[in-house]
């Protein structure tokens, strides 16, 4: 059966406004990406062991927005989701960023030895009697090796780029042709890409966060990234619909039934964050072995036990109760109190990640804050925000022509 | 048959869109307790029939909080309390150890409370309803959609609500006795 096309946006919705009016958004556009600017190349001052680890506090941070980005937009096609659709284009223009991305990762990749110094060169220290001999690393030398550590990084990001030019050009081409094909290509596209994605995700999560400390492991610690990473990108996403709205774009088209379905998968991600990182801890706490647990003692020390519980109070036990009300998912205000709020402790949980392993090498054990923490957080999620802003500003703001566009201008909570 | 308790009356509709707008229509002119009986869930039909929302929600976390309550204080008392007992190093009265039980029977008496809260509100089980004793009330579950105003609407008055319903573009409307 040959499909016939799409309607067309004048048919479907001929009085929304989906193009940004030329140098409308540029103001902000050259500001959030001057401030990414200066604020990364200031940092570039503070090159040096602390500056690496600050910078991949700040990396994993904005990339779990990208990444929360790709899975969102591979599971709208894979369920065929008709409620989304007039949110879709936000996500795609936000996993447009990865070839940024890409070349941020630079720094981590110049800094690896000093990173993952634990495991670099185990594999020099292969003897037993050398007394840099690691027993439990030496056994992981096969996977933690500097060779193959490169050929996954370049493996992620083809897979990461691959994925996010092919979803979003193919949706910005159907804005021409209207092609209904093209949504039953990308969903069945979408279940490879999902695969491959969960698979990236979760080893890059293991490479560049948990081998700072070879010994540990956890097969859980993927997913715990993975849902810190779909809860903020569901906060950014209503906050820049919202400020969308704010300068007069898609403010009848994204209405209150969209943004309490994205307040309802935030709510859900959030508990899950909660729900994952619990059976790890629990896990741990019961087996009490040794190796497992020299991970949270690392982060039971020095005032880390302290952010440990503002994570259980501020990433669950807070917005569990201030979330559950339908009421405060369908007012824009509370919604964007919560994914504000949710987003800091999203980078206090990368910060909890990541840090501890650190600060205790870096010879004043405990929590430590440096002016480089907040500069390269500032910097990168700045480029990031005036990246998408570009992204956003360059092509029309809903997938005019997707076939599901009219159901998810009517779409309707029960 | 005036001097027997009425039920209320009851009015047919046959589509989805007529039953929306009698249901607007109805309650637009006063009518409160109005309820409307359809095949299908209807999209918007409890915002035309003005119905409060449900206060189920509520009875919902208060089983919740019940459940914590119940499984931190039976966890407690037996495990620290009542025979204290020491297992793998851990306190007798250790918090992480505690969660999953928690968090079980939590979502347990959650689960209770919202299904037999449901039955409660609504009344349920039960044999018989007056609104069976209408005509074609069979085609309920079919292809006809039904509008009821009963009898204890203060606005309600069997000749007016039976004319209104007739002059809405209802059919078949009949007054129902309760029994």
């Amino acid at each position: 059966m040959t499909a016939s096309t799409a309607p067309t946006l004048e048919q479907v919705a001929p009085n929304i406004k989906t193009r940004v009016a030329d140098g409308d958004l540029g103001g902000a556009q050259t500001v959030m990406l001057g401030i990414g600017a200066i604020a990364l190349i200031a940092s570039l001052i503070g090159w040096g062991e602390q500056f690496i680890h600050s910078y991949l506090v700040a990396y994993m941070f904005t990339l779990s927005l990208v990444l929360g980005a790709m899975f969102f937009v591979m599971v709208q096609h894979i369920t065929r989701a008709g409620w989304s659709v007039v949110v879709r284009r936000i996500a795609e223009n936000m996993m447009g960023v990865m070839p940024v991305m890409a070349v941020l990762f630079l720094p981590i990749l110049f800094e690896a030895e000093t990173l993952f110094s634990h495991w670099w060169h185990a594999g020099d220290h292969a003897d037993p009697t050398d007394p840099m001999h690691d027993p439990i690393v030496h056994h992981k030398i096969g996977y933690l090796n500097p060779t193959f550590f490169y050929i996954r990084v370049a493996l992620y990001f083809a897979i990461w780029l691959g994925l996010a030019r092919y979803f979003r050009n193919a949706s910005i081409a159907q804005d021409q042709s209207g092609d209904p094909e093209v949504s039953l290509r990308l969903a069945r596209r979408a279940a490879p890409g999902l695969a491959l994605f969960a698979l990236s995700l979760t080893f890059a999560a293991f490479d560049w966060m948990m081998s700072i400390d070879p010994h540990w492991f956890s097969t859980m610690f993927g997913v715990t990234y993975f849902a810190g990473s779909v809860m903020s990108f569901y906060a950014t996403l209503a906050l820049t619909c919202l400020w969308l709205r704010k300068k007069g774009y898609l403010g009848e088209v994204i209405n209150r039934e969209h943004y309490h379905d994205i307040g309802k998968l935030l709510f859900a991600f959030m508990v899950f964050w909660t729900y994952v990182n619990f059976s790890q801890y629990m896990l741990i706490f019961y087996a009490n072995l040794p190796e497992e647990t020299l991970w949270y003692q690392a982060r039971a020390e020095g005032g880390w036990a302290t952010i440990g519980t503002v994570l259980i109070i501020g990433h669950f036990l807070v917005p569990f109760a201030f979330l559950m009300s339908r009421h405060i998912k369908r007012n824009t205000l509370t919604l964007s109190i919560a994914s504000i709020f949710l987003l800091a402790m999203h980078w206090l949980d990368m910060q909890f990640l990541i840090m501890p392993n650190f600060t205790k090498g870096l010879g004043h054990p405990g929590l430590s804050t440096d002016w480089l923490d907040f500069t390269t957080m500032i910097g990168m999620l700045a480029l990031f925000v005036g990246l998408m802003l570009r992204n956003i500003a360059n092509s029309p703001l809903v997938p005019e022509r997707d076939p599901r566009l009219g159901e998810s201008l009517k779409f309707h909570n029960i | 048959m005036s001097d027997s308790k009425k039920f209320g009356v009851v009015a047919e509709f046959d589509s989805a869109a007529a039953i929306y707008k009698a249901a607007e229509t109805t309650t637009d002119a006063g009518y409160t307790k109005v309820d409307a009986h359809t095949p299908f869930p209807v999209h918007g039909l409890e915002k035309a029939l003005k119905q409060p929302p449900s206060h189920l929600g509520w009875f919902c976390v208060l089983g919740g909080i019940t459940g914590i309550g119940i499984a931190q204080a039976m966890q407690w008392w037996m495990n620290s309390f009542d025979y204290e007992y020491w297992v793998s190093g851990k306190e007798p009265y250790s918090w992480p150890t505690t969660i999953p039980i928690t968090f079980e029977l939590m979502v347990l008496l959650t689960a209770f409370v919202a299904v037999f809260g449901m039955f409660g509100i609504n009344r349920l089980p039960r044999w018989h309803h007056p609104i069976f004793k209408h005509s074609t009330i069979h085609r309920v579950t079919d292809d006809r959609f039904f509008l009821s105003v009963e009898a204890t609407d203060p606005k309600f008055d069997a000749a007016k609500t039976v004319e209104f319903l007739q002059g809405i573009g209802g059919v078949n409307v009949e007054v129902l006795e309760d029994d």
